[in-house]
């Protein structure tokens, strides 16, 4: 702002501000605007925050700190709704979906990176074209085919279909094509078998990549919520994420009761996140490539 | 002769290892999708035994269908997002870059949204946007700005708006992570020496901060385009689709599969619609591909 006037000026007036001070004020406001944004960003979770420890006489007020605070809602939600299998349902499928990916990338990442071999280069683009082509297209007939292979209304048929994934596999080639040759050539001298290879000492040098590929996938699949809403009916296999939008319908006038399941809900996700920002952000950046 | 002993084994050795993943890939997701194209040329619903060949005939529906018609129009309007949100996270970037003190909590917080599930983030901005007693048209009311509460999320003129702001709110911090790293490799000295030359902030922004962050800036149209046109979640918790909110993928969703709205499942028509859906995302890709490949080249 106070930047030195340009040349054309004959005489040269004494700035309005220090460069000094300038930087300050700069900071100042700088923080100002920091910190008012962190209302908006956090504003919301805060409210429902605070509405899931309020009694229901004054549910909305605009206070962040509610009147004789309660924590009976966090029970009755519970009581009301089968939160409890929600939270063992996401907890499994979550888990399973990421170990499955993390193994079955891996194994298709490894001779795709380091083998020669016949239909290689079509393999790896038919992979790819997989990240091309928008799910909701064929969500129906993926739905229909559940059905006749009775995994429609069960963990096994939300699992199932994301079990592998081009951007793992995309992601896992990448390393295992940065590790040398001399490493492999040493265990073969060993006469080290060729799986005994890949396990043992090639998949522990991925390690990074896949602690990065196991947070996209676990926070991909901890709020995944239309193929589960597709496939699941019964209430005792609803994920998390589908129990809080039934939820919302059934709790319509019991907003604290909604409020306190979608705090529960969002949770385990925010916690590990600022456990482990580092990874979390990494993890999740490299999803760019995938969009 | 050894050798090509070695090599048939590591060939097997390979399509050992490849194997679940192609018949993963294969049954769940190829084969579908050859179906969606086959199925949108019939009349299809699960069990019926009238399931017959119909040609084109779901697609001329389509045209004179205004429910399509409408979803289409907001799946495009959808795509206003990506400009807001590239201009949104980019000043967002700018604001946090400098390493201050307390600088990673605030980034963190501006992350928030990001690892928070879609379904909870819906509900907590339709806590926000209520008529009655949302915390806008209370806080409104309360300066006296308004009378009566402004219907956010179902009036048909704002509730298409309400639903992108969250959308774009969500994703903010996102991008802004994909800006800072871009900022990062903006050449300090080249900043520095246009300053000391006597260049305005705006122009230093201008001349030697946006070409350097473009490539991302192209790179984020193409996310978040592709996003915007899939859209259901935040459309689903906040208005089911009423007030004029239906996108593409909505519309799908409800003649389709949706059971609770008792529509008959007319899965051959909604796989129709999926294919409009696929061309638009392909024709998204295709156009952003080109245009950074020109300004690779450029």
């Amino acid at each position: 702002m106070a930047a030195r006037t340009p040349v054309s000026s004959s005489v040269e007036r004494p700035p309005l501000l220090t460069p000094r001070l300038e930087e300050r004020l700069l900071l100042a406001l700088r923080y100002a605007l920091l910190i008012s944004l962190l209302a908006v960003f956090i504003g919301p979770f805060l409210w429902m925050v605070s509405i899931s420890f309020r009694g229901a006489e004054n549910v909305y007020d605009l206070n962040l700190i509610p009147k004789n605070p309660t924590l009976s809602n966090y029970v009755e939600v519970f009581r009301a709704f089968p939160l409890g299998h929600a939270f063992l349902n996401s907890i499994l499928v979550t888990t399973i979906t990421v170990s499955l990916n993390l193994l079955l990338c891996s194994l298709a990442a490894y001779p795709l990176a380091r083998f020669e071999f016949f239909g290689k280069r079509i393999i790896f683009l038919l992979i790819l074209s997989t990240l091309m082509i928008p799910f909701q297209l064929y969500m129906i007939p993926l739905f229909v085919l559940t059905l006749k292979l009775s995994l429609a209304d069960t963990l096994a048929g939300i699992i199932l279909p994301w079990s592998v994934g081009a951007f793992g596999i995309y992601l896992l080639k990448q390393h295992y094509q940065t590790i040398p040759d001399s490493l492999e050539e040493a265990a073969r001298i060993d006469g080290a078998g060729e799986v005994a290879i890949w396990w043992r000492i090639m998949m522990p040098l991925t390690k990074p990549a896949l602690a990065a590929l196991a947070v996209f996938i676990f926070v991909q699949n901890w709020s995944d919520f239309l193929w589960p809403l597709i496939i699941i009916n019964s209430e005792e296999r609803y994920t998390l994420p589908i129990a809080v939008a039934k939820m919302s319908g059934a709790f319509i006038d019991k907003t604290q009761y909604m409020a306190a399941g979608s705090v529960l809900a969002a949770l385990p996700v925010i916690v590990f996140f600022f456990l482990a920002q580092r990874r979390f952000i990494g993890g999740l950046t490299l999803g760019a490539v995938k969009g | 002769m050894k050798s090509s002993e070695s090599k048939r084994r590591r060939t097997l050795l390979a399509y050992a290892f490849l194997l679940p993943t192609l018949l993963v890939l294969g049954l769940f997701h190829f084969f579908p999708m050859l179906q969606a194209f086959g199925v949108s040329l019939m009349t299809y619903t699960p069990g019926s035994p009238r399931n017959e060949f119909v040609g084109l005939a779901n697609y001329t529906r389509l045209v004179h269908d205004p429910a399509f018609w409408a979803a289409l129009k907001n799946s495009v309007l959808y795509l206003l997002c990506v400009p807001v949100v590239i201009g949104l996270s980019l000043a967002l970037a700018i604001l946090v870059e400098p390493q201050i003190p307390f600088i990673s909590f605030f980034r963190a917080c501006y992350y928030v949204p990001v690892v928070t599930m879609m379904v909870v983030v819906a509900y907590a901005w339709s806590l926000i946007f209520n008529t009655d007693y949302g915390a806008i048209n209370q806080g409104l009311i309360k300066f006296g700005l308004i009378e009566q509460g402004i219907p956010w999320m179902t009036s048909p003129k704002m509730a298409l708006w309400s639903v992108m702001s969250v959308t774009v709110w969500k994703g903010l911090g996102y991008y802004m992570v994909m800006f800072l790293v871009a900022l990062k490799a903006v050449p300090k000295e080249l900043v520095e020496a246009a300053r000391i030359d006597g260049a305005r902030r705006w122009q230093v922004f201008r001349n030697v901060t946006l070409p350097a962050v473009w490539p991302i800036i192209t790179l984020t149209a193409v996310i978040s385009a592709i996003s915007a046109v899939k859209v259901f979640e935040e459309i689903y918790m906040m208005t089911r689709g009423k007030a004029d909110t239906s996108t593409l993928v909505f519309e799908i969703y409800i003649t389709g599969i949706d059971m609770e709205q008792g529509s008959g499942l007319e899965m051959g028509y909604a796989s129709a619609m999926g294919v409009v859906l696929f061309v638009l995302v392909l024709v998204l890709s295709i156009f952003s591909i080109r245009s950074m490949d020109r300004m690779y080249t450029s």
